[in-house]
């Protein structure tokens, strides 16, 4: 694997992160509890869209096989993809929306944080801009754990419900591969493994905040990253959400 | 036009004898382009219209998500995924100014939602059609925020301050939906066969349901001559659907889509087309809760605020925990 190939295989991880997690939340739209959760997720979604646009982007113009971010969003099939497990897992209840809103994006402001630093001017630049997005969009998921956490009893334990359910996703977003070595190894991004101090001190004080239970098992699902064990959640998704280009491959949108 | 046969409260105009002192002397600010502010004086039947107008006006940004909503997660590109979330996430945005407008006079968000989802208030017919194909989505943009456009305009000289306030921030927003959805149904016009048929079927079905939109004719209501007098109704119905007709056949002979009314001709004399009526006992129907979508609308929404209902109170019971915690600390 030459470190453009990993390069290319760790653009796509960011960007299919940011397109399914920016489509499943996108689902909302128009259905939110209150207005003003609709306008703040539909916000998130059209973040986290632009953001693809960025790293599929780049992702693209390191492959150089004349894919653009549109021809790796609608036209890889599932096997293709590389984002965690966690963020195609189905909405459920708004409390699960922002339960794995809340995990993702603690995740996200980490990482975004440390490839700021990257080595590829490019990466850092995609970091700078779009950490300053996820910023908002962590303290804004974390207030609202917090708030419905820390709630009525009902709000609690469905917030608790959404946390079991979700916990053993996490484990991915820190698991290292070959990719991720090459990646630390040439200075473009962290060994995975190593936000996870930095993590679990930000995700435990928020849970605390929110009266919430961490749950102990340390058990984790894995496959999402490597593409080789998605759940069967992303294939819908994506009959969604490629349908049209997929129906008609000679039409310009 | 997003608010549709709004019944003015009060059964005719007054003459000026007729009116009161306080109520010649609002009048004669309105007549003097003055703006009316939540804490003064005005007609109750001034502020119980108003909050009928407001409030469906309110209500149709919202129920509007749900049309366009059905297309976000199969826009066919990033860019046009980005856009139409954009666009209704601003549909959200307007509901939300347009409610806080309505506060000011005296009736709370809630109250207006409970009266939507028990069906005392009313959205508008437009978004009862289903959006069945991408073009869809480009024929709304064009189509129906054209048309809303065209009310919305005038609406921000209105007397209400708030509600003029709101209809400029609006309308602002709503002019860039319009290219936005010409732009998506141009690129369709202009794409294969099958891309062309879609743009065509979207017309044909959205024209007659645009026209409906402006309300049946109300030259002769008085519903409507109060409603202007008081300047929270600024144009006939009539006007405007003509006014609508006339700057959209252009658009469509741009595109070399085929408006769907054989009937259809530039009148030299008038300076206008000749069109056809809708079929004004299907707008009827519609309006009785017969349209397309009605059911499915509406369960939508009462959907979303019964299952949103533990969000809200865990949201708020936090909320006073904070406040109360913060009391304590205090003293």
């Amino acid at each position: 694997m030459t470190r453009d190939e990993a390069l290319f295989q760790f653009l796509l991880r960011m960007g299919d992160n940011t397109l399914v997690l920016g489509h499943r939340i996108s689902e909302w739209c128009g259905h939110a509890p209150v207005l003003e959760e609709d306008i703040a997720l539909a916000n998130t979604a059209l973040d986290l869209i632009g953001q693809t646009q960025l790293w599929l982007g780049l992702a693209g113009e390191v492959e150089g096989k004349d894919r653009d971010a549109d021809r790796l969003a609608f036209h890889r099939d599932v096997w293709d993809f590389h984002n965690v497990l966690l963020v195609e897992m189905p909405n459920g209840d708004f409390g699960q929306t922002l339960m794995r809103q809340f995990l993702f994006d603690a995740w996200h402001s980490i990482m975004l944080g440390r490839l700021q630093k990257s080595a590829d001017h490019r990466v850092a630049e995609i970091a700078e801009k779009t950490g300053k997005e996820v910023a908002y969009h962590l303290e804004r998921s974390a207030d609202t754990v917090v708030g419905l956490g820390d709630g009525t009893p009902e709000s609690h334990q469905r917030m608790q419900a959404a946390l079991d359910y979700l916990w053993p996703y996490i484990g991915e977003m820190f698991a290292s591969d070959d990719i991720d070595a090459e990646m630390a190894s040439a200075g473009i991004a962290p060994d995975p493994a190593s936000l996870r101090e930095e993590y679990d001190a930000l995700v435990t004080k928020v849970l605390s905040d929110a009266t919430l239970a961490i749950p102990q098992s340390t058990f984790s699902h894995k496959g999402g990253k490597a593409g080789t064990h998605h759940s069967e959640h992303l294939g819908h998704l994506l009959t969604q959400m490629q349908w049209l280009q997929r129906a008609y491959p000679d039409a310009t949108w | 036009m997003y608010a549709q046969m709004i019944k003015t409260a009060g059964t005719s105009v007054k003459s000026r004898e007729e009116m009161t002192e306080d109520e010649r002397k609002f009048q004669d600010r309105i007549d003097a382009d003055e703006k009316i502010e939540p804490k003064d004086w005005m007609p109750d039947d001034y502020r119980a219209t108003l909050i009928r107008q407001i409030g469906q006006h309110a209500h149709s940004e919202i129920v509007g998500q749900l049309p366009e909503g059905n297309w976000i997660t199969r826009a066919p590109t990033l860019q046009r995924k980005a856009i139409l979330l954009a666009k209704v996430q601003d549909e959200a945005g307007h509901g939300l100014y347009l409610y806080c407008a309505a506060e000011t006079l005296g009736i709370s968000r809630d109250e207006l939602t409970e009266d939507l989802l028990s069906g005392k208030m009313k959205y508008s017919s437009i978004f009862n059609y289903p959006t069945l194909t991408w073009a869809d989505i480009g024929a709304v943009g064009w189509l129906v925020d054209g048309a809303a456009i065209m009310n919305q305009v005038p609406l921000q000289r209105t007397s209400y301050g708030p509600y003029s306030r709101a209809m400029i921030r609006i309308c602002k927003e709503e002019s860039f939906h319009q290219r936005q959805g010409y732009d998506l149904i141009r690129a369709c016009a202009e794409g294969t066969p099958a891309q062309r048929k879609m743009a065509q079927d979207a017309l044909n079905r959205f024209w007659y349901p645009s026209l409906m939109m402006f309300g049946p004719s109300d030259k002769d209501s008085v519903h409507s001559a109060q409603s202007m007098a008081w300047k929270i109704k600024i144009n006939t119905n009539d006007e405007l659907r003509q006014k609508f007709v006339d700057q959209t056949v252009p658009q469509a002979e741009y595109l070399g889509l085929t408006v769907p009314d054989p009937d259809l001709k530039w009148n030299e004399e008038r300076g206008h087309y000749d069109f056809s009526q809708p079929d004004w006992k299907e707008f009827f129907n519609v309006i009785k809760g017969n349209g397309p979508c009605n059911v499915d609308r509406m369960t939508a929404r009462r959907k979303a605020w019964d299952d949103g209902k533990w969000v809200r109170d865990g949201l708020l019971a936090h909320a006073r925990k904070k406040a109360a915690a913060k009391a304590a600390a205090a003293a």
